[in-house]
């Protein structure tokens, strides 16, 4: 599946997923039927064109509330999301993944960052994020879905910044601290994405991590053929994710964009579904 | 094994939905993502 094709498939599920778009005009939130189901990718449901719940803001107003619920429907949701697709979710469907991947398509600076002292570590931040944020601290505090409160920008972006611009929610909505921070966060995301490819889902996003543990066992996944590899390195070199396809092809990192597949010059990495008998490509030699 | 594992999952997936469809709970997610989310957008 060639670039242009992947970035389609993304721009149709942002528009999907936000496509209550008279919401943008009134500030008058979705409220149908659509919005008992939760979206794969992070897609913050109080943002006036979301037309489905967001996975992690729906999971924590289970565990913040009191007494505690377990959130049985929202971790099927995600279960079923991921045992199919792993981060294909995060590479397809998120579209708060693909702004920042549009961001990183800018022209300036024109020196983009590739890796860097300390990107290893920073990426396991993610998990953390997920078992603090998501649910350790709504599971202690009543009412409080800490990720969202503090963390997420996907919600300043999609939701509170239309909706203090609109300023029509029915509410004389009180920017303070905690909004200038969020404000913060975003813009700090947004501009650091023009430099790193997609850094929110590299370090700090917590369907990242889930997804990325499902990755291994997930139903579409990379199947290399090694017998055809050569060890070039073309695959990793070609990775904006930093992965090395070769040694791990369905690593926690991978998002499937599919640009290993496009490099390797001798056809020895395919995306598919497990299981699925493999199509017969060029030899080696043909290919070169 | 291996080749289980995908479907035990989606087994398991659907399992842990039918639960919460039975206990209410996608009327819950509804009612949450419904209304505007003060926490969420960062004035609550």
């Amino acid at each position: 599946m060639g670039k242009r094709v992947r970035g389609w498939i993304q721009f149709a599920a942002l528009l999907i997923q936000n496509a209550n778009f008279r919401g943008f005009f009134t500030g008058k939130l979705y409220q149908g039927g659509g919005k008992t189901v939760c979206v794969p990718g992070l897609n913050c449901y109080s943002c006036p064109g979301a037309l489905g719940a967001c996975p992690v803001g729906a999971m924590q107003s289970f565990l913040s509330a009191r007494p505690v619920k377990l959130p049985y429907y929202v971790m099927g949701l995600l279960l079923f999301f991921g045992a199919l697709l792993g981060r294909a979710v995060c590479g397809f469907l998120c579209p708060f993944g693909f702004i920042q991947e549009l961001l990183h398509k800018l022209p300036f600076p024109r020196r983009k960052v590739r890796a860097f002292r300390g990107d290893r570590p920073l990426r396991y931040l993610k998990y953390a994020v997920l078992l603090v944020m998501v649910i350790a601290l709504p599971l202690a505090l009543a009412g409080t879905p800490a990720f969202c409160k503090y963390l997420c920008p996907a919600g300043t972006l999609e939701g509170g910044l239309p909706l203090v611009l609109l300023n029509r929610a029915g509410l004389k909505l009180p920017v303070g601290l905690l909004f200038a921070w969020k404000l913060l966060v975003l813009l700090a995301v947004l501009a650091l994405s023009a430099v790193i490819f997609r850094p929110f889902c590299k370090y700090l996003c917590p369907l990242g991590a889930l997804y990325g543990l499902a990755n291994r066992a997930a139903l579409y996944r990379m199947r290399p053929q090694m017998h055809r590899c050569t060890g070039c390195g073309a695959c990793a070199r070609a990775c904006p994710m930093q992965v090395d396809p070769a040694r791990t092809p369905n690593s926690a990192e991978c998002i499937r964009c599919g640009l290993c597949v496009e490099a390797c010059p001798t056809h020895a990495l395919r995306l598919g579904v497990r299981g699925e008998a493999p199509a017969p490509g060029p030899k080696p030699a043909d290919a070169e | 094994m291996k080749k289980l594992l995908t479907p035990l999952l989606l087994l398991l997936a659907a399992a842990l939905v039918c639960a919460g469809l039975a206990l209410g709970q996608h009327a819950q997610v509804l009612a949450k993502a419904a209304r505007v989310c003060l926490e969420c957008i960062g004035v609550g």
